[in-house]
């Protein structure tokens, strides 16, 4: 996994899957029908390539109708809130013709479902389902064609609903999935590929379900890898540095003495405490003293920008159009501007946790991951072990957002299990979280923007330091632009990578912040200008239906501003209104109301993507207006909630989301879009509200007193 | 020195052999095996641990195990009766009040103690009474709603 270039994850960046040779994979499933699919040549995504011998091949989507009927839907994504053990299970009983509450949903098991590269990008709807419901198209074909011979009427005749076969016309008539299935054990694929259904004839897809994971979730009975008990187990406490990065140079574990039955582990930097009982862990762990080697600080949350500024000089040209020296000559009004973005936390409810145990030569593990298959291999890269010896278990996430695609925690409590030769469980305390998170890296955003007597956009120059290129292909319409990356993904003081659509939060800040100066400079309604200077027509048709569902021509009552963002990614187009009250005398922003409108192509779930959109604006508040670590380097400041701000009950406006109806379409990513536009709405609504431009995030109230004084 | 001390946890008698200034959250989950009660940071700012205590909603991170002899604790698994789930969780699903649902047995327990404390909850009252339990996945405003609902239907059925 390259880990590493997350931050600017696309379709480009997945890895090739890990082989896997059908026959054992086979063997260690009961009976039934198995219906194995294979994307092939119609592979959209490099990372879902198709190996073509029989006997090693690349799964990407397999199904189970079991002999009572029910269908085993075995995928390599995870569920962490977003909501797809439901969309998935939908898009397989639409194409099956099962009703959803038979299908039971398999996720991230490295020995039984098909390799996945990870949760992540928003790929899942855009890639697992429309494999999935040519696989479930597939069983049901195989369905009518038993059925074909067991009732002896041609397969033509038959069709299936609601787990059964009937022949058209002839209700009597019937063969249920069950009776097909019932002491059979057949493993098919079959050449000719069925048509998955044309979307006038769906019934479940676009059809509002609720979560099919809610009733465990509110009896406390769904798992998460911390409520894993194993006999023998012993709880590990790591002992930490004060600083990232550290080097260990002495221990010394004397205060160990008083403690009965506590054992120690030491491996390179990781010391850990481990004991039956986890208080007596964590106490004895405060008794070992380490002397570490701290590394130079260079900058911290004030300085940092200055630091990138200096030291990054390489760049790549991203995008490029005409010259920017006739931009600058066609245009009346110039406006350079610096936009800056804070680190930010993931601050998952639930910390990185596992618990694990060798048995004989393997290793089984549950850990909150959203790469089950990326920790395997990690694992097995550890410990010098064949992959299939490692076996990661299907559990619950406590929420993820990118932070959980990285698993120091995986590994750790590996090599404590490894050491003492028990079961573990590691679950890191919020403490460590705010210090291993891998953190959404600060950024840099140097624009100018150029604009002529007509309110048209001549002129656009867009430096970014830090934050990737994502979503920042230009949609609106200026003929002389130039759009570079500076990164230096080793600049950071501590780990970073991926955030819920990572540094496209921090550039489309940037570019929606510096638009709405530009069309307020040439004094022209920032909805209008932005409608003036649009490229793309499906951005335009987004945002007036935003515009229109928010009333952007009502009357503001005192002290409120409505500020516009439009945003691209995964697929998704978004336009954003938000409505903010600024209490001009304390600088108190209260979200009052937040409208975005989507275009996210066919909408498998209307109510999930509702939630999952509704999610991303509530988090995306807390960087807009919150969130910042505080640093001196490798020493972070904030490790709690107490001085990690997030958003709150309070803090939470009225929300609305709207689509656009697209259902003959592809489905387009819907767990991050949502969120890349909330700085940029909450920032232009705070200058709407009382003229405080703010072009650093969070928009604290501090800094808006400040933009108010400089005014 | 260890000690015994008893108390009630979902209507059942216990004892745990403790030193005293175990945190009732460890108790729980990690002595008495009941995991829906969630560790989400330790310091009482999340609320995903958040307990009954004698019917009054407390961070079971915060509680020394030796202050609840003889009391009355009641978790999330506790709150369903024969089977069926309570109102309040009914909403939750409903509403479909939660996403990752990590926070939600806490979200779900202060939302209790705020119904038995106050059977006339406005939506400014429910904001206040669960201010400080926290929702990464961003389900807010689904879970006022669901409150809301909740509170209505049981005072239907008074």
């Amino acid at each position: 996994m390259k880990s590493n270039k997350i931050t600017e994850l696309y379709f480009s960046d997945v890895d090739h899957p890990i082989r896997y040779d059908r026959r054992e994979f086979i063997k260690k499933l009961g009976g039934g029908i198995i219906v194995i699919f294979s994307l092939g040549e119609l592979s959209m995504l490099q990372g879902w390539s198709q190996n073509d011998t029989e006997e090693m091949v690349d799964f990407n989507a397999f199904l189970r109708v079991k002999e009572d009927g029910r269908v085993d839907c075995y995928t390599g994504k995870i569920e962490m809130g977003q909501g797809v053990i439901t969309s998935l299970a939908q898009a397989l009983a639409e194409e099956l013709e099962v009703p959803i509450n038979s299908v039971d949903m398999i996720m991230g098991d490295t020995d039984l479902c098909p390799y996945d590269a990870g949760t992540w990008g928003s790929l899942t709807t855009r890639f697992a389902d429309p494999v999935l419901r040519a696989a479930a198209a597939e069983a049901r074909e195989i369905l009518i064609e038993l059925a074909s011979k067991k009732l002896e009427i041609q397969h033509e005749s038959l069709e299936a609903s609601n787990g059964t076969v009937f022949v058209k016309g002839d209700n009597k008539l019937s063969v249920t999935y069950a009776e097909l299935t019932k002491g059979k054990k057949i493993v098919r694929s079959l050449k000719n590929k069925p048509l998955i259904k044309n979307f006038k004839d769906f019934d479940i897809i676009g059809k509002s379900v609720i979560s099919l994971d809610a009733e465990a979730k509110v009896t406390g009975s769904a798992n998460y890898s911390g409520d894993i008990k194993l006999p023998g187990m012993v709880y590990a406490t790591i002992v930490r540095p004060p600083a990232y990065g550290s080097k260990k140079i002495h221990v010394d574990t004397s205060g160990l003495d008083v403690f009965d039955g506590v054992e120690m582990v030491e491996d390179g930097n990781l010391v850990a405490v481990v004991h039956p009982d986890p208080e007596i862990a964590n106490k004895a762990a405060k008794k070992v003293k380490i002397k570490w080697e701290e590394p130079k600080a260079k900058a911290d949350n004030e300085t940092i920008f200055e630091y990138f500024e200096k030291n990054i000089t390489q760049n790549k040209v991203f995008e490029e159009g005409g010259s920017l020296n006739e931009g600058k000559e066609a245009s009346k009004i110039l406006i350079e501007e610096n936009y800056h973005d804070g680190y930010k936390a993931h601050a998952s409810i639930e910390t990185h946790t596992a618990t694990c145990y060798f048995e004989d030569d393997k290793l089984i593990m549950w850990a909150s991951t959203q790469t089950p298959f990326g920790t395997r291999e990690e694992l097995a890269k550890t410990f010098d072990m064949p992959l299939e010896k490692v076996h990661i278990k299907q559990i619950f996430l406590g929420g993820g957002f990118g932070g959980k695609i990285y698993n120091r925690q995986a590994v750790e409590a590996a090599k404590i299990a490894k050491v003492i030769g028990k079961p573990v469980q590691l679950a890191w305390s919020r403490r460590e979280e705010f210090m291993y998170d891998m953190f959404r890296p600060a950024a840099l955003v140097k624009a100018t923007s150029g604009v002529d007597d007509n309110g048209k956009l001549k002129l656009w120059n867009f430096d970014i330091y830090c934050a990737g290129t994502r979503g920042t292909k230009l949609f609106y319409d200026i003929p002389n632009n130039r759009t570079r990356i500076f990164n230096d993904r080793d600049i950071h003081p501590f780990g970073t990578g991926a955030w819920r659509a990572p540094g496209n939060n921090s550039t489309t800040f940037a570019r929606e912040s510096h638009i709405d100066a530009t069309a307020h400079a040439a004094k022209i309604d920032p909805l209008e200008f932005r409608l003036n200077n649009m490229k793309d027509e499906s951005m335009s048709a987004t945002l007036k239906l935003a515009a229109k569902t928010f009333g952007w021509d009502r009357k503001k009552p005192e002290g409120h501003g409505y500020g516009i963002a439009l945003g691209a990614d995964a697929g998704t187009l978004v336009a954003m209104i938000a409505e903010v009250h600024v209490d001009r005398k304390t600088g108190v922003v209260q979200p009052i109301k937040v409208v975005c409108a989507q275009d996210m192509g066919q909408v498998v779930n209307p109510h999930g993507a509702t939630v999952q959109t509704e999610g991303g604006i509530t988090m995306g508040l807390g960087y807009s207006l919150y969130e910042d670590i505080e640093f001196d380097w490798g020493r972070v400041k904030s490790r709690n909630f107490k001085n990690y701000t997030i958003t709150k009950f309070s803090s939470t406006p009225k929300i609305e989301c709207v689509f656009i109806d697209k259902m003959d379409s592809k489905p387009q990513g819907g767990g991050e879009p949502a969120i890349v536009c909330v700085g940029g709405a909450i920032a232009n609504a705070v200058f709407d509200a009382c003229g405080a431009r703010v072009n650093r995030m969070p928009v604290t109230p501090k800094r808006i007193l400040e933009a108010l004084q400089n005014k | 020195m260890k000690r015994s001390i008893s108390f009630k946890l979902n209507d059942k008698a216990v004892s745990v052999n403790v030193h005293g200034d175990e945190p009732l959250l460890t108790v729980i989950r990690t002595y008495l095996d009941q995991t829906g009660t969630k560790y989400g940071c330790g310091l009482g700012d999340c609320g995903a641990c958040t307990v009954l205590i004698d019917k009054e909603p407390l961070r079971a991170c915060m509680v020394s195990v030796e202050d609840i002899e003889g009391k009355e604790i009641l978790t999330i698994e506790g709150l369903s009766t024969n089977g069926s789930l309570h109102p309040i969780q009914k909403a939750f699903i409903n509403h479909d009040a939660l996403q990752c649902g990590f926070c939600t047995p806490g979200m779900i327990m202060n939302a209790y103690g705020l119904l038995l404390n106050d059977k006339d909850l406005t939506r400014e009252n429910i904001i206040d009474g669960m201010e400080d339990n926290l929702c990464r996945c961003g389900s807010y405003n689904r879970i006022v709603d669901a409150i809301q609902t909740a509170a209505e239907e049981m005072n239907e059925k008074i």
